[in-house]
């Protein structure tokens, strides 16, 4: 069983977004290990991008104190060393795809491989350009992760057909950033999903408290929060760990309470 | 390899949200494109409300300074809102329309397509909101009014360097939020797959007609067209129908800004490399680990770190060429233009009449060369102003 397959093995999944290298790499290095301590079962580790166009302010912002505090790729993969000396919860990168094209596709990729990285979610690569990478990710052992859209509609079926990981459900249109409610029909979506695949899916944009991770984990088999934690790490700066832990643990108390309910 | 590419340029890379938007605005395009009447609607208003075709005119008096060859002015700026940006976005607000579109959101870099657009928005009575660089505002202060005074909704982009790439990435995100009623007007011939080719051909009027003026006036193709770059719609519409004419020399000038070998330059095929954003394949300037560089130009409608995949592959396959023109050259050629021919050409435009002012004395009395003055330069007299060191 990979690593990605395990963490959805136990239950509803939570997985917690964190861009790398803010406040710095030590922060975000002590909030990893944290959030995982504290129930995270896979992480997503974004690789700051001078213009990340899917995201709302809070992660926009995020990009941009890593990138002054002088974030490379180079830097990230060495933050990912050092917690797989650490742990075995699988970590997936989510970036852009000038981050990974400009490092030279096949050096990044043999380089994820090579520290531990179990996925790539690239949010400007969508279904019909995946063979950009797709082979290469392929040669190494890397999950490419699909995502589907509330506007996906048709395109549903043919994107997971071909999913593999796990499948990153957009909860609603527009960026990242937190909602205070989510109306897309996701049990709708979920259903087309699972008629075409076991891949597991989670949900991401949007979910801010425990109570809403724990609405939207009832309808997948994992869910996926980044604004809230990260606007925890710009509020809190290198004392952000500690308040990480407490969300986190919240929102897995939720999720368990989920899964027995 | 996906839809839309130029060589190995173009492509789609958009997040998902987007993908059936992209979908429905192609099959839309490509039944409409070939549709009499959808032809005969965009050309009435090219005509009765845009004003063309625009004029070829024979720059005498430059030609005579010169002592070289021939040269020909191809005045977009005569155009209503004053700049070539109306043939395209006259294109999409109809086409928009016909896909029950009710609202048009856009990016501006100098305000001249967002103008455009916001003109269109109020002919067909649709709602309109223009994304422009904080930093834009300030330099186009007068058409940030202009656009006001249309009835769109102008929002100020703090993000980045507050210029046209922050418009164009916040437009993007604008149009994730809203999909189902609004039509994104991309202003260039760049983003995602179908826009360039799109934009490309709803300002390819430029050179069917320019062609069609030089036959008329001359008996023969021009040896040279010239345009200016940023993204590149005003170039690629003055190129297409000569791209089959291997005799026609098409070159592209860029925004060097302070210099190609200074880091405030927006010259993406000068300084750039191979990458991918805003939904393409392409040239763009970009620092050793992908992080997109904040450019400069004096020009507002210019500062661009990227370029329309269909200029990448002109550029690979050497049929236009590239070449960077300074500020301070653009300026020179401003003020020149100005007093030889009594035509204040925009700032982004005056890059393209800087380059033939160096290269017309070289070529011979027998040839031609049509410079593409892509807008005119009352929206840019302050800055230039503020250039030479007075204050308006």
């Amino acid at each position: 069983m990979s690593r990605i397959q395990n963490a959805f093995s136990k239950g509803k999944a939570f997985i917690p977004f964190i861009t790398c290298g803010d406040p710095d790499l030590q922060t975000t290095e002590r909030t990893v290990l944290e959030a995982i301590r504290n129930g995270a079962d896979l992480v997503e580790l974004g690789i700051p991008f001078s213009d990340p166009t899917a995201e709302g302010p809070v992660i926009q912002e995020a990009n941009l104190r890593a990138l002054t505090g002088g974030v490379t790729t180079d830097k990230v993969f060495e933050l990912v060393v050092s917690l797989r000396a650490q742990t075995d919860v699988p970590l997936v990168f989510m970036t852009y795809s000038n981050v990974v094209f400009s490092y030279g596709s096949d050096r990044f990729i043999r380089r994820c491989a090579e520290t531990g990285i179990d996925g790539l979610i690239l949010p400007d690569l969508p279904f019909e350009e995946k063979d950009e990478f797709l082979p290469l990710c392929r040669k190494y052992g890397i999950d490419l992760i699909s995502l589907i859209a509330p506007t996906s509609e048709a395109r549903t079926a043919m994107i997971a057909e071909e999913a593999e990981g796990f499948i990153y459900l957009v909860s609603s249109l527009g960026v990242t950033g937190t909602r205070s409610v989510i109306t897309t029909d996701l049990d709708g979506i979920v259903r087309v999903i699972r008629q075409v695949t076991q891949v597991p899916v989670a949900i991401g944009f949007g979910i801010s408290t425990p109570r809403m991770a724990a609405d939207m984990a009832a309808k997948a088999d994992g869910v996926i929060v980044g604004s809230a934690i990260v606007r925890l790490i710009a509020e809190n700066g290198t004392k952000a760990p500690e308040k990480v832990a407490a969300l986190v643990k919240d929102m897995k108390d939720a999720l368990s309470r989920e899964k027995e309910g | 390899m996906s839809k839309g590419r130029f060589g190995i340029h173009g492509g789609q890379y958009i997040p998902e949200t987007l993908m059936n938007a992209v979908i429905e605005l192609e099959d839309a395009y490509n039944q409409y494109k070939e549709d009499p009447g959808f032809q005969a609607e965009l050309t009435e208003l090219l005509n009765e409300y845009a004003g063309r075709p625009s004029r070829l005119y024979e720059a005498r008096r430059m030609t005579e300074d010169l002592g070289g060859a021939k040269i020909y002015l191809k005045r977009e700026d005569l155009n209503h809102t004053g700049a070539h940006k109306i043939n395209n976005v006259l294109g999409q607000a109809l086409l928009a329309k016909k896909m029950g579109k009710t609202r048009l959101i856009a990016e501006t870099g100098a305000g001249q397509h967002g103008v455009a657009t916001a003109t269109a928005a109020a002919l067909f009575g649709m709602e309109c909101v223009v994304f422009m660089g904080e930093e834009d505002t300030r330099r186009q202060a007068l058409n940030v009014y202009r656009m006001k005074l249309l009835g769109a909704d102008v929002v100020p982009v703090r993000t980045g360097t507050a210029t046209l790439k922050d418009a164009v990435s916040e437009a993007m995100r604008e149009w994730t939020k809203r999909i189902s009623d609004t039509h994104y007007c991309l202003g260039s011939v760049m983003g995602p797959h179908p826009f360039p080719t799109i934009v490309r051909d709803f300002q390819a009027v430029i050179s069917r007609e320019i062609r069609d003026q030089m036959l008329e006036k001359e008996g023969k193709l021009p040896d040279a067209v010239i345009a200016c770059v940023g993204g590149g719609s005003n170039a690629i519409g003055s190129f297409y129908h000569f791209i089959p004419h291997k005799e026609v020399q098409l070159i592209g000038c860029e925004a060097a800004g302070r210099g190609v070998d200074t880091f405030e330059t927006a010259a993406t095929i000068a300084t750039g490399r191979e990458g991918i954003f805003h939904g393409m394949k392409s040239y763009f300037c970009q620092d050793e680990y992908g992080q997109i560089a904040p450019v400069y130009s004096i020009s507002a409608g210019l500062d661009y770190p990227g370029i329309g995949p269909e200029h990448a592959w002109l550029h690979d396959t050497g049929r236009a060429s590239y070449v960077a023109v300074t500020d301070s050259e653009a300026v020179d050629a401003f003020e020149y233009l100005s007093r030889t021919e009594g035509i204040i050409p925009a700032i982004e435009s005056a890059h393209a009449v800087a380059w033939a002012i160096k290269t017309a004395g070289s070529m011979s009395s027998g040839q031609t060369i049509v410079v593409t003055l892509s807008g005119r330069g009352d929206k840019d007299c302050s800055s230039v102003a503020a250039f030479r060191g007075e204050k308006l």
